[in-house]
């Protein structure tokens, strides 16, 4: 066995166990932090197979900045941890057998042996100058035009629906209008009450 | 890539569409909150220039745009110009009870045009990725739709389960793509196409991702078995959404259908046939035998909704160009239908009520007799009785599946449609023989009694006059 091999088949184990520990894990804030940890083992194997602006935005994007958002969200809610266990006796003989189903049936289909032959064609090895990064910035702007609009469009719905989902103009709501702060005078605040000077 | 003007001139009616919507989006901060119905004029201006665009400019032959990210032919200029017409016609129903449910927001709007951007990005699709993020815009456009009656509880709740049920579903589809993706080295539907009818079925691999894009596109469809977010969105999203997801979605969900089995991965029909089936005779019985039982008659649709994708599914096991357009015939057919039928509700509802169950048609008759004719139009034409047009999308479907000997399959259609007769049929009785006490007075305004009475009579002329439709759509496939 390889190094490569070594390594890639070390980062796959601990990716596995880190996906099941996010589901497993009672505490909803080992789960986000189990899941930081299948990120960043992914992105480590994505390094491994030379797409490593992939892995380096998996990162910066996931673990930077979503995941730092979901754990404010885990620790504001305050869920209770014993709710999902109720049910998962009750809905585990259901799932089960139809993972199991699953499991077979991709193992009957993978196990097969002209799955491999013709289709598993090692990609081309790249020497160590060539830049993934700029490869895909040659293609994003030309090629993929049209799908990159689109999902710039995508976003873009993605925030008109958590303003028009979550916007809620209430009343009787008090907040700072800058406008005002900004023009507000000193006769407005202050009052200059003329008194007599008392003597000592 | 060499930036040519065609590029531009090919996609106009997207970049039309997407700009209208930034535009509705926009105008409502220029405006007061008392002239709400603005935004409602300019998505119906949108509606009819962008079916102009689609017209002047359409192209002679197939043309292929963005490195084949974007195909323009006669699918998806028939697709498009029935989507925007449609599109207005759904519009001008749901208005007041938009007004009525305080949902006429410029947001609103926005939301819908953005779905139907995304709803003619899938029409227009030429490889994996545009299907793929058309569908997505279409999806998250339709889930915040749903969510953003939020005083509801049942919107929230079935928006939540949509979304969930709706990612497993792309997820599903993803996964199917790359394994294709890992096998042909391309996401181009005209490549998969060339490798596919070259290698057919020798590749397990390429089967192995098939069954999970069959699995993606079936749940988009609501095929059974993975049909139970159908009925409950039905039911719990109010009647405008209702009928928006009922007709014209269905359109693009044959577009998806037919870009990635017929235009991607015909190679692999032996296979998809023998899962289409399955899902299609399924669907057929479930859909019909459910629906009987229902009291609520968006649930009801619902249920009919499964049983008319069985039809949809059984014009493509057919696998020639005469079942792909009986098909395609079907899908329009059956987007008119649904807009006639969810009209009939919409304009019974009042003051924000809706009317939803099969108690609150008794009498029809007698209050709105327009209102009353056209629902047993369309229940004839969903029943599939002459000479509605329903009859012709029926027999068009069963005529292709029998001359491709698989009789058997058109046995069960023919037989699920007569189960199904039974509760359109008792929606009819409901109209016409059952009296209510009190005599509530149906009042629309003059624009929505003249749609609703052009929809119903347009399902009565086509079905007098089916030729014309039926070229269209069998042009689309070559």
């Amino acid at each position: 066995m390889s190094l490569e091999q070594i390594i890639f088949y070390l980062f796959s184990t601990i990716l596995i166990f880190s996906s099941l520990m996010v589901i497993i894990s009672r505490n909803p804030i080992f789960s986000a932090l189990f899941l930081i940890l299948s990120f960043v083992t992914c992105s480590c194997l994505w390094m491994l197979a030379e797409a490593e602006f992939l892995a380096i935005t998996l990162v910066l994007v996931y673990v930077g900045a979503v995941m730092v958002l979901f754990m404010f969200v885990v620790m504001m809610l305050n869920i209770q941890e014993s709710v999902s266990k109720e049910k998962f006796i009750k809905y585990l003989p259901v799932g089960l057998l139809v993972s199991v189903s699953i499991f077979v049936e991709m193992w009957l289909v993978l196990k097969s042996k002209n799955l491999v032959n013709e289709v598993a064609v090692s990609p081309i090895r790249h020497d160590a100058n060539y830049s993934n990064t700029k490869e895909l910035g040659e293609v994003l702007y030309t090629q993929y035009m049209f799908q990159f609009e689109l999902a710039s469009v995508i976003l873009l719905v993605a925030i008109i629906s958590a303003i028009a989902l979550t916007l809620r103009k209430r009343k009787n709501v008090k907040f700072q209008d800058p406008v005002k702060q900004i023009h507000v005078k000193k006769a407005d605040r202050v009052r200059v009450v003329a008194m007599k000077s008392e003597k000592l | 890539m060499a930036f040519d003007f065609i590029n531009i001139v090919t996609v106009l009616p997207e970049i039309v569409l997407l700009s209208m919507a930034c535009v509705v989006l926009l105008i409502d901060l220029y405006t007061d909150s008392a002239e709400e119905s603005l935004s409602y004029y300019l998505t119906q201006f949108t509606m009819v220039i962008v079916a102009a665009v689609i017209i002047i400019f359409a192209p002679e032959k197939t043309v292929l745009v963005f490195d084949g990210a974007y195909v323009s032919d006669n699918l998806s200029f028939v697709l498009k110009l029935s989507l925007c017409l449609l599109g207005f016609v759904v519009f001008v129903f749901s208005k007041k009870l938009l007004e009525d449910l305080k949902l006429d927001k410029s947001e609103y709007y926005a939301l819908a045009l953005f779905a139907m951007l995304g709803m003619m990005v899938m029409i227009s699709a030429g490889n994996f990725l545009t299907i793929y993020l058309g569908l997505e815009l279409l999806s998250l456009s339709l889930y915040s739709m749903i969510a953003m009656q939020r005083d509801s509880k049942r919107s929230v709740e079935v928006a939540m389960k949509y979304f969930v049920l709706g990612a497993v579903a792309s997820g599903m589809l993803l996964y199917g793509i790359s394994m294709i993706y890992g096998v042909t080295k391309s996401i181009q539907f005209d490549v998969i196409h060339e490798i596919t009818m070259i290698t057919g079925q020798s590749q397990l691999i390429m089967i192995f991702g098939l069954v999970f894009i069959v699995i993606g596109v079936a749940f988009k469809l609501g095929a059974v078995p993975f049909h139970m977010w159908l009925p409950d969105v039905y039911h719990g999203s109010s009647l405008p959404i209702t009928l928006f997801i009922g007709s014209i979605t269905k359109i693009a969900a044959f577009a998806l259908i037919a870009r990635v089995l017929v235009d991607g991965l015909e190679g692999l029909h032996a296979s998809w046939k023998d899962m289409l089936a399955i899902l299609a005779v399924l669907s057929l019985i479930l859909g019909n035998i459910i629906a009987i039982a229902q009291k609520n008659i968006k649930r009801m649709f619902a249920y009919s909704t499964i049983s008319h994708v069985g039809f949809i599914m059984l014009g493509l096991i057919a696998g020639n160009q005469l079942g792909y357009s009986a098909s395609m015939f079907y899908t329009l057919v059956y987007a008119l239908m649904a807009t006639a039928g969810f009209g009939v509700l919409l304009m019974l509802s009042k003051n924000g009520i809706e009317a939803e169950n099969i108690a609150d048609l008794s009498g029809l008759s007698d209050r709105s007799p327009l209102l009353a004719v056209v629902m047993l139009v369309v229940m004839f034409s969903m029943a599939g009785v002459p000479p509605t047009v329903g009859f012709y999308a029926k027999l068009s479907v069963i005529n292709a599946i029998v001359s491709s000997d698989m009789i058997w399959l058109a046995l069960v259609a023919v037989f699920m449609s007569v189960v199904g007769a039974f509760y359109y049929l008792r929606i009819i009785k409901v109209m016409y023989f059952e009296k209510q006490d009190i005599i509530e007075s149906v009042d629309n305004s003059f624009n929505e009694r003249l749609f609703i009475g052009v929809n119903g009579l347009t399902i009565l002329l086509l079905g007098l006059y089916p030729t014309t439709l039926m070229m269209l759509c069998s042009a689309s496939f070559k």
